[in-house]
């Protein structure tokens, strides 16, 4: 455990080491790893930790985004405003979903997760006067903070995405070792004898669910700001299920995996399809190849290898 | 232990080997290289494919080469995804150091690379994507379009009508998002403004599996059905409209991507007869569009389509830019002003020309599908010379207006 968190550490430190010396193609490449990898973590809280394979994350995802997105460009509002309103969509959002999700386990948790996905979807694409529909709303503007750099050029923006990282996993991390992500383990484990043990499963269950859609929800918001661009696309199954092979390649219920999964998925994207039109084949084969081998993820594998 | 530090070590590698990137050398004698974006995977890969062959075929006839500079075209999938093409853009301006960015096809994809590429001032030509706003309420300075505004066939076609046929009362089936209000919203705007009526305004899913629901809802007592679909969806509404027993009752009129090359040749009867308006067709019979055509067929093994003269005619639009601009395209500004300059006088769609938002004044045609040896071809049987994006209106009134969508124009005619 201790040495994901080492080994987590050097790869931020790492990271933040290397930046300034990168063109910036590479370093925006960086950026979004980033920002994907707090996604992938928060989905991590309800897959690794819970045990409940969610199939609509990109919906608070995406929620969180649009918030961002309207609220920048035709309110003009600033970092503050759009941070909290698009955590706090993601969260509504989340809490809404949850409390018809949590009735069911297993494939049907997926189906209904999935299916409210494109709830949220259908409502990006259809409601044309606030969404723009599949247009998209373009020219999200960065956020302007008090420092001395703007956050409009790669390098600084990729150092902000870099700390919020970050402080995501720190408090993700906090909350799966304490009490209440011990719990969270348990039930994943067994339900049964949590609840014979006196927990109220349900509420348990829920507030991971919100909780993670809150995280999910604080990935938007940097997402919006990256791109400066939030479409359809973002909200769409896709999008929910690139973020599970994350999670399932990197090693659900590690933290560290999901977010190595995250930076493996953004770089093979990128980088094999400049060589090969064919690079859907081989991030086909990758994925192939970590269910057959490294059922439990990279970083599962190398643990219990151990 | 030693795992958790080959791990790490790997991650470092991982992490150091961009810093191997190449660095361009800006001299007058290194490569053009224009950056081509086109969804080569995903649904719209044919598309995209037609797009590539298009732009290699103009570029191998002038042997790749231009006022004594070698032109090096980086072709870049974007999966018809915006946050993907925002992302090949970035490889392709930051790592590729390209010149020219050209390319994309979806609305969404242009919307999404506007502000960058106005934020780089990279001269960028989209051959394409058709989005209204892109040179109209929203034009983007550094992006030229050598394709096509979405309503800009519609206008002259809701005037055709009026002129030609005896259809006043007309109802409208579309695709639900914004290409369809768009071709749907032009015809509309000037068939009203004429004395014409739109009667009903259906909108079908993008996803649509079944037409049968929304050909029940046609209303019988329309004089004709404007109609806008791409793709699988044009193939199977007007196979379900002829099955329906719509054909003989309700002639078909319909915005060009209806019966467009890509679908045409997988058409039977069903097809026969529709009429439709776009800035090309296939069986325009100038000397430009023969050659072209032969040649395409040749390379590609099957028959051009409008995607295909798109990025044919904007290769031969940019390489006239770069030997106006004396090969010095280093030089943005002089770049961009070369490419809002450029006057063709005979293309395979005919003579082409920039107005002031940066978007083709072209000629228009009104087609109709017949089988002439064998197969089905869009032939021409009306042509409006050098129509403007904004047809007659005065471009300010004209953008005073919404842009076409959902309720605009609004259907006053509808029950």
């Amino acid at each position: 455990m201790n040495r994901a968190i080492l080994l987590g550490i050097g790869a931020l430190v790492a990271a933040a080491a290397v930046a300034p010396a990168l063109p910036s193609y590479p370093l925006t490449l960086l950026t979004q790893v980033a920002i994907m990898a707090v996604l992938a973590m928060s989905l991590d809280i309800l897959l690794g930790y819970t045990g409940l394979p969610s199939l609509g994350h990109a919906a608070y995802f995406g929620a969180a985004a649009y918030a961002v997105g309207i609220l920048a460009t035709e309110r003009q509002a600033g970092f503050l405003t759009c941070l909290v309103a698009g955590v706090l969509l993601a969260t509504v959002t989340a809490a809404l979903f949850g409390l018809i999700a949590i009735r069911a386990t297993g494939t049907y948790f997926l189906m209904i997760t999935l299916a409210l996905g494109m709830v949220v979807w259908g409502l990006a694409f259809r409601w044309v006067s606030l969404t723009k529909g599949d247009n998209g709303i373009a020219g999200v503007p960065r956020p302007e903070l008090p420092l001395p750099w703007s956050l409009s050029a790669p390098l600084p923006f990729f150092y902000f995405a870099l700390v919020a990282t970050a402080l995501a996993w720190a408090a993700l991390g906090t909350l799966a070792r304490s009490p209440f992500g011990l719990t969270l383990k348990g039930i994943r484990e067994s339900e049964t004898r949590m609840r014979a043990l006196g927990y109220d499963v349900w509420l348990h269950k829920y507030l991971a669910f919100v909780i993670s859609g809150a995280f999910a929800g604080f990935a938007g918001v940097l997402w919006a700001w990256y791109n400066g661009f939030v479409s359809p696309v973002d909200v769409q199954l896709v999008t929910s299920v690139e973020t599970l092979l994350m999670v399932a390649l990197g090693g659900p219920g590690t933290l560290a995996g999901p977010a190595l999964g995250a930076a493996m998925i953004v770089f093979l994207k990128n980088f094999v399809s400049v060589y090969t039109k064919r690079w859907l084949l081989i991030l086909g084969a990758v994925y192939i190849g970590v269910i057959l081998w490294a059922p439990r993820g990279v970083l599962g594998a190398l643990r219990s290898q151990r | 232990m030693s795992r958790v530090r080959i791990v790490a070590i790997v991650a470092l590698l991982a992490l150091a080997t961009p810093l191997a990137a190449p660095v361009g050398v800006p001299a007058q004698s290194a490569p053009i290289k224009i950056g081509f974006l086109a969804p080569l995977t995903g649904p719209f890969a044919q598309i995209g494919k037609d797009m590539v062959n298009g732009n290699q075929l103009y570029l191998n006839e002038i042997n790749g080469q231009i006022a004594g500079r070698k032109i090096e075209v980086i072709v870049e999938d974007d999966e018809g995804n915006p946050a993907t093409a925002l992302n090949k853009a970035r490889k392709l301006v930051d790592q590729d150091r390209i010149a020219i960015l050209t390319g994309g096809m979806l609305a969404n994809v242009g919307y999404a690379l506007q502000p960058y590429i106005d934020a780089q001032k990279i001269p960028a030509t989209f051959p394409v994507i058709a989005a209204d706003d892109i040179t109209q309420r929203k034009p983007a300075k550094w992006i030229v379009r050598t394709g096509w505004a979405t309503s800009q066939p519609m206008h002259p076609f809701g005037d055709w009508v009026l002129k030609n046929t005896k259809y006043r009362k007309i109802a409208a089936i579309g695709m639900d998002y914004a290409f369809g209000y768009e071709i749907i919203g032009g015809f509309q705007q000037v068939f009203e403004e004429g004395g014409g009526q739109i009667v009903q305004r259906i909108w079908a899913p993008l996803n649509t599996n079944d037409f049968a629901p929304f050909l029940a809802q046609i209303r019988r007592d329309a004089d004709a059905v404007l109609a806008l679909f791409t793709g699988r969806l044009a193939l199977q509404f007007l196979k379900q409209y002829q099955e329906a027993g719509l054909k003989e009752k309700l002639p078909l009129l319909g915005g060009g991507t209806l019966t467009d090359e890509t679908v045409l040749p997988q058409m039977g009867d069903e097809a026969m007869g529709v009429i439709t308006a776009l800035h090309y067709s296939q069986a325009l019979d100038n000397p430009t569009n023969v050659k072209f055509n032969k040649a395409f067929e040749a390379s590609a093994g099957k028959i051009a389509s409008y995607y295909s003269e798109a990025t044919y005619t904007n290769a031969r639009w940019i390489v006239e830019a770069i030997k106006a601009a004396g090969g010095k395209v280093e030089d943005r500004d002089a770049m961009l002003a070369a490419l809002r300059r450029v006057d063709l006088k005979e293309t395979a769609r005919g003579p082409l020309k920039v107005d002031d938002f940066g978007n083709p004044i072209q000629n228009i045609y009104i087609r109709k599908v017949e089988r002439v040896g064998g197969r089905l071809q869009n032939t021409v049987i009306a042509t409006y010379p050098a129509v403007s994006q904004f047809w007659k209106y005065k471009p300010d009134e004209y953008m005073k207006r919404p842009l076409y969508s959902r309720d605009y124009p609004a259907c006053k005619s509808c029950p």
